[in-house]
């Protein structure tokens, strides 16, 4: 039953099996994740919630690992109005922790782990991480409305009120006035959660992931 | 939602979690997932075959069988399992779907198992993948196209109340469908052959009189020839016009390709005759000759594989158009090198690159007539090129249209064969559905002989007789038999009918035999009664006379069925009634109707099938009983003296 458990592949191997290379025809990358026991123990899931998570994520990526094309492409089916690709490739930025160009199982889970299960410290981290997209420690202005803008994206043309131009504008300043504590043109994290925390909104908002697994 | 992304939705949700500190208002409640199932393994249970999966892959899809609830009108409470009757080897496919995300078309299946196995489980055939979309395609056209042959046979079949318009239409279209159109074929293709033969002998030399020169025969015996070609322009105009009359559509008759050519075969005579006067147009006239041959053409309508020939021509336009179009180009190179080359020899024919077209195309086609050559080495040369790749540029195009005529010329074979096959195959289908009608009659004539022994038989007589009907069967012919006394007829079989007919037709007669009588006035009249005859129907075999012996004893007649409308029976099935002779104008002094009474004698199973007699009036029922129930004994009338046999049975 436990198809992982009972094999414990041992380390990390990522190896690349270049078929054709002459012709630079496919080149199949396949990743073999950590132990069963050992992401137990990294994250908050139980066996059989990896188990599911695994089954699934291996079903749609039999390769092992995602790029972000499928990132894109999963998400934009999820909001087929709007174009999902900016929001997903931040979202991509996010989950791969290495840096690599590809999502592994184990970026995917821990990071699932900590949005789902994690404190709401970490989560407000890990939100954090995503909006800072040079990863700096602060967001800027200009991130910070890249961000919107990926998010009204996904909105799409039809909507009611119908979009205005200057909506995710006004968004970002909303946000930056409520953030902003200093007024230094910038967010750091002590500001982001601090602000976070105090408003209620948000800290409701937080326990919406509590049963997402 | 997309489907095959289920599994992903909680990463999506996940990442939601960037517009929350952006988000100014709170967000919505999230659903709660009630159930809280693990994942567990689901038994599918296909025929005995057990497939196993996750129930999660199954909720892939959510809008199919297997995704839905639906698949819960097939759990199976005692062995927790959903069990499915059907094929498991095409359900492998589609439970790969489910794992995969891509649907396959397995290339042994049948198209038409393989889709209804898709409809069953809710599953639309164009998520196939591209890897075997096209095959399935292409399967499916074919199927098609099959099915819609099978259905124009159909429209051969000889409609009622056709016109004598249409009657002739068809006899034109289809020569195999009557006497007469056949031999009007044949007239036709008789005529056409006549008339292109003397064409062609018209120009013969024919030995020379007291002139020199010899004579074409046309000259020679002008009349004989006028003569023949009349008579075959009449038989033409006549066919032509008489197809013009009977075409459903005058219109598109006349546009057709057919109708062309007959009107341009018979059309040089028409103008023949009016311009015979004229000399100037005579050499006008003589051109139009060539049109007879024309007449030719005509064969096309008697002959299949013309058709097919023109009709691969007509499909394989454009790869003739290339290879025409390439032909040319080389033949303009070659011709303008052949030219410039041969243009330093002296006495070359090369005159102009026109000129030079006939020396290429001759040598393209590797006909090589040898009038016109090459002097020069160069010329040589090009020459000698110029012929090997007319040999290239031919046989490029060739093999498309072959394999194009090969193509239509088998699915032509295919339908004539299906067209042969068919009628043997309804023939056999027929004789298998009468199995079952007659199931019914033999069934009934047994439970008639059952009831009878239930009023006085022995145990094993009755166990004799009885024939073990399974309940699907005794229930089919619970309901036939309700059907017969809602409309107070019977089912009879092909045979009983036909002699009723003939009895009926007897009727006229004024025979007193009680048959007849009985005929008489079970016309018009509407509920039967019970027409207690002793009829003596021993064994069926012979309509020789048999005394009926009255009643040898109870279990020899049994009036067994009888419809009532209305009138009450007088007689109830007990064996008093049984010698009942009946004053056959008393009794049919019903309404309308039928009498029906089957009668039937103990000794001789199967017993005897009911007679049809009266068959007139509302003959409604059903599927006319097939044709020779082997065990059915003909028809059994007797006719005696005086009244005392009766013969049988009216059912309907």
């Amino acid at each position: 039953m436990s198809v992982m458990g009972a094999t414990t592949l041992v380390q990390t191997e990522l190896f690349q099996q270049l078929l054709d290379s002459d012709e630079g025809e496919l080149s199949t990358v396949c990743y073999r994740p950590e132990g069963l026991d050992r992401l137990v123990q990294q994250t908050k899931f139980s066996k059989k919630e990896l188990q599911v998570l695994y089954r699934g994520f291996k079903n749609e990526c039999p390769s092992g690992v995602v790029n972000e094309e499928t990132f894109k492409n999963i998400y934009s089916q999820f909001f087929p109005q709007g174009d999902s690709s900016m929001y997903a490739h931040f979202l991509f930025e996010a989950f791969d922790t290495h840096n690599n160009g590809s999502v592994s199982f184990e970026d995917f889970v821990i990071s699932l782990s900590i949005i789902l299960r994690g404190s709401i410290t970490d989560k407000l981290n890990w939100a954090f991480n995503l909006y800072d997209l040079n990863k700096d420690g602060c967001i800027t202005r200009e991130e910070m409305t890249d961000i919107m803008h990926s998010i009204y994206d996904m909105m799409g043309k039809y909507t009611y009120p119908s979009m205005k131009d200057s909506a995710p504008m006004d968004h970002v300043d909303s946000f930056f006035q409520k953030m902003d504590k200093n007024n230094d043109g910038v967010v750091t994290i002590e500001e982001f959660l601090e602000t976070c925390q105090k408003d209620e909104n948000i800290m409701q908002s937080m326990h919406m992931f509590d049963n997402v697994i | 939602m997309a489907t095959g992304v289920a599994a992903w939705l909680p990463f999506a949700r996940a990442a939601a979690i960037g517009w929350m500190p952006v988000a100014n208002c709170p967000m919505p409640v999230a659903p709660r997932d009630n159930s809280k199932r693990q994942d567990e393994l689901i038994i599918l249970n296909v025929s005995g075959r057990r497939f196993q999966t996750w129930r999660t892959t199954l909720d892939r899809y959510p809008d199919t069988l297997l995704g839905s609830s639906e698949k819960d009108f097939f759990y199976n409470e005692e062995t927790k399992e959903y069990f499915f009757d059907r094929d498991p080897d095409a359900f492998r496919s589609i439970l790969n779907f489910y794992r995969t995300g891509k649907l396959h078309y397995p290339r042994h299946e049948c198209i038409s198992a393989y889709d209804e196995e898709l409809t069953f489980f809710g599953i639309i055939p164009e998520i196939i993948g591209d890897c075997c979309y096209e095959e399935y395609k292409d399967r499916k056209r074919e199927n098609l196209e099959r099915l819609q042959d099978d259905q124009e046979e159909n429209k051969d079949m000889k409609m009622p109340n056709m016109n004598f318009r249409e009657t002739m239409w068809r006899a034109f279209e289809n020569p195999h469908t009557s006497t007469m159109a056949l031999v009007f074929y044949y007239v036709t293709g008789f005529f056409i052959a006549i008339s292109v033969i003397t064409n062609v002998v018209e120009t013969v030399p024919c030995g020379s009189t007291a002139n020199q020169k010899d004579m074409p025969c046309g000259e020679r015996y002008t009349v004989a020839f006028f003569c023949m070609d009349t008579a075959c322009v009449m038989i033409f105009t006549v066919e032509y016009l008489m197809r013009l009359f009977a075409a459903p559509s005058r219109y598109r008759f006349m546009r057709s390709v057919m109708s062309i050519i007959d009107v341009v075969a018979i059309l040089p005579y028409y103008i023949g005759l009016v311009m015979t006067n004229n000399e100037d147009v005579s050499g006008a006239f003589v051109t139009l000759r060539v049109f007879r041959v024309f007449r030719i053409f005509k064969f096309s309508r008697h002959s299949q594989g013309l058709r097919i020939l023109g009709y691969t021509l007509k499909s394989c336009a454009s790869e003739l158009g290339f290879l025409l179009f390439s032909l040319t180009m080389a033949i303009i190179i070659f011709a303008t090198v052949m030219f410039y080359a041969e243009k330093g020899s002296s006495s070359s024919k090369f005159t102009s690159i026109p000129a030079s077209f006939w020396y290429t195309i001759v040598t393209m086609t590797t006909l090589g007539y040898g009038d016109m050559v090459p002097k020069t080495i160069a010329g040589k040369i090009f020459g000698s090129i110029c012929s090997l790749s007319g040999v290239l540029v031919i046989a490029l195009p060739v093999p498309v249209i072959v394999s194009n005529f090969s193509r239509i010329y088998h699915q032509n074979q295919r339908a004539d064969k299906r067209r042969a096959q068919k009628k043997a195959r309804l023939a056999r289908i027929r004789i298998a559905k009468s199995g079952s009608a007659n199931a019914f009659l033999q069934s009934k004539r047994n439970g008639l002989l059952n009831e009878l022994l239930e009023l006085t038989g022995t145990e094993e007589d009755e166990q004799k007789l009885t024939k073990s009907t399974s309940l699907l069967e005794s229930q089919h012919h619970h309901l036939l038999h309700c059907l017969e006394k809602t409309t107070a007829h019977e089912f009879v079989d092909e045979q009983m009918y036909e002699q009723n007919c003939l009895e009926t037709a007897l009727q006229t007669y004024p025979s007193r035999s009680p048959s007849i009588s009985s005929h008489d006035s079970s016309v018009g009249t509407c509920c039967g009664r019970r027409v207690k005859r002793n009829t003596p129907l021993p064994n069926a075999s012979t309509p020789s006379a048999h005394p009926i012996p009255t009643h040898q004893g109870p279990l020899q007649e049994l009036s067994a069925i009888h419809i009532q409308c209305g009138d009450p029976p007088s007689h109830s099935t007990s064996r008093s009634n049984l010698n009942l002779k009946t004053d056959d104008s008393g009794r049919i002094n019903c309404k309308g109707g039928r009498i029906t009474t089957a009668i039937i004698s103990l000794p001789t199973p199967p017993a005897l099938t009911p007679d049809g007699d009266g068959l007139h009036g509302p003959p409604q029922r059903r599927p006319p009983p097939p044709p020779g129930h082997p065990a059915v004994p003909s028809i059994q009338t007797t006719t005696s003296s005086a009244g005392t046999n009766i013969v049988k049975v009216s059912a309907l």
